[in-house]
């Protein structure tokens, strides 16, 4: 179970919930990051779909996935429009999940200037107050086991 | 025979719902798909040719997301017509004519709804799959900043420089500075490029194209229209056109569609790059333009840096002359969409009528390529080879 922050520092809109994805927006609410596994060729899927892009099958599940991951490359965005006007500079940013994806998302709870790729990250989920909460990462602290 | 000869309907498939609450519209598109390729003894790894309306989800014509949705990577032929209720009829005449021309061998057409137990189509579209994941309301993603995502991988993989990014926008400011239309008249230096404000690290406010009003048209012909006109025709010696997809999450940012376009065009061209005296090469960013220039082979991958130093883009006598209306990054990116202009002043170049000071001498042939979308993924791609008669 990861963290589910109730005073996201950034603007948490509402996803649009369809089939493909109730249960990923369920869980993350929840505190847990699903991804879908497909059973025929074992590929790890992003984003959650019920047909593998990799082989074509519709044999595709849910799974717990760790959450934890590597920048894979990032952006300090200082000027952006709407919403996000008020909260520059911020971090946007591709993460690789341990299971192989490699996502959108943002870098929160740091220092921005200091993001680098390959810095170790863990999912927390920012709660839109919607029954539905967005996935983000946070720098893994290396201090912890001090 | 007549063209449409060329192509038979060989597959075809109903879906059985009649309301499916349960289902995605993306899904429905998918089922559909895969029931139609399984009518005809095929798979979705056979199919290079794809056709859909607004009824699929996507960017105003959802043939790419809906290509990532079903994992569709072999396409070589893409088409988005919107025609309301008739468009898989004028889908099936063009899939014709692209196999016809060659484009492409397998074509899948679809279209799906479900305006009993989802959001009624029309307006802008249905939502897009990927939407909550990727996109700009969710993570704060814009324009710059998803192509500042490419351009910080190529640094890190590559050691490419700011300085050198920088290359790029000072060679279309001096082309630009030749063109009396130009949005930017000024000739900048690499210090004013690198000085300028960060608006998504590592792009500057300079490593932009400009926002300009505006517009251009091309007009197309047959040889016999041509012969009775007194007009310098070009040849559309090659095309080729690929889409780059986030690949199910295994993103790569530091190449783009333009590994497949173009040796697509080069193909049908019958050239190869050696023989190409001018290019017109999006350039939407800074970035854009470097990681094209390696993915269409003027140089090798990660050596974009290195290659655009020294002048190597300014007309006329650098190693590869670009975009000598100034382009998108000092001249004009009229809609947002730098494609037309680049057809343009490509045309300009091989009939002589660029502006003298950037005017390549005896331009044969010149590559045009634009793109669509993020820069490595979600994006589209296209390559064409534009010659003189006599080339």
């Amino acid at each position: 179970m990861s963290e589910v922050r109730r005073n996201p520092t950034l603007p948490t809109a509402k996803p649009p919930v369809t089939p493909d994805t109730e249960e990923f927006w369920k869980a993350a609410a929840e505190g847990t990051f699903l991804g879908r596994r497909c059973g025929a060729c074992g590929e790890a899927i992003w984003y959650p779909r019920p047909i593998c892009p990799f082989c074509h099958s519709t044999d595709t599940r849910w799974e717990e996935f760790t959450g934890r991951g590597v920048v894979y490359s990032h952006s300090v965005v200082r000027r952006a429009g709407g919403d996000w006007k008020g909260v520059t500079p911020y971090v946007l940013a591709y993460v690789e999940l341990e299971e192989g994806p490699r996502l959108m998302t943002n870098i929160v709870d740091c220092d921005v200037e200091r993001v680098a790729i390959g810095d170790a990250v863990e999912v927390v989920f920012d709660d839109t107050g919607h029954g539905s909460a967005l996935p983000r990462f946070r720098p893994v602290s290396t201090s912890k086991e001090d | 025979m007549n063209a449409n000869d060329a192509a038979v309907i060989i597959g075809a498939y109903e879906h059985p719902g009649r309301e499916l609450p349960d289902k995605s519209l993306a899904q429905i598109h998918a089922e559909v798909a895969l029931g139609a390729v399984a009518d005809a003894g095929l798979t979705l790894d056979d199919v290079d040719g794809f056709f859909c309306g607004h009824d699929a989800p996507g960017y105003g014509g959802g043939w790419v997301t809906m290509a990532e949705y079903m994992g569709l990577r072999n396409l070589t032929y893409m088409d988005s017509t919107e025609s309301g209720g008739a468009s898989p009829i004028y889908h099936v005449s063009h899939a014709a004519a692209a196999i016809a021309a060659g484009k492409c061998s397998v074509a899948l057409i679809t279209l799906a709804g479900k305006p009993r137990t989802g959001v009624q189509p029309g307006g802008g579209g249905p939502a897009r799959p990927e939407d909550a994941f990727e996109m700009a309301m969710f993570t704060g993603a814009g324009l710059v900043s998803t192509y500042a995502l490419a351009a910080q991988r190529h640094m890190y993989e590559f050691g490419t420089t700011s300085e050198q990014l920088a290359e790029i926008k000072v060679a279309a400011s001096i082309h630009a500075s030749h063109n009396p239309n130009a949005f930017l008249q000024k000739v900048m230096t690499v210090e004013d490029v690198v000085s300028s404000p960060l608006v998504a690290d590592p792009l500057h406010r300079a490593d932009c194209c400009v926002v300009t009003d505006g517009g251009g048209a091309v007009v197309v012909v047959s040889r016999e229209v041509a012969r009775t006109l007194n007009r310098q025709p070009v040849r559309i010696m090659g095309q080729g056109e690929a889409g780059k997809l986030t690949n199910g999450g295994r993103v790569d940012l530091t190449y783009t569609p333009a590994v497949w376009s173009g040796p697509r065009a080069f193909q049908q061209a019958g050239v190869s790059v050696q023989d190409v005296d001018y290019v017109s090469v999006y350039d939407s960013f800074t970035i854009t333009v470097l990681e094209i220039l390696e993915d269409l082979g003027f140089c090798e991958k990660g050596q974009g840096g290195r290659f655009v130093m020294d002048g190597a883009l300014v007309a006329p006598h650098g190693r590869l002359p670009f975009n000598t209306d100034g382009g998108g990054l000092a001249n004009n990116h009229p809609a947002h969409r730098g494609g037309i202009t680049k057809i343009i002043e490509a045309v300009r170049q091989l009939r002589g009528e660029a502006n003298p000071g950037v005017q390549v001498p005896d331009c044969e042939i010149a590559l045009v390529h634009g793109n669509g979308g993020d820069l490595g993924t979600r994006m589209r791609a296209a390559t064409m080879i534009l010659g003189r008669e006599s080339a």
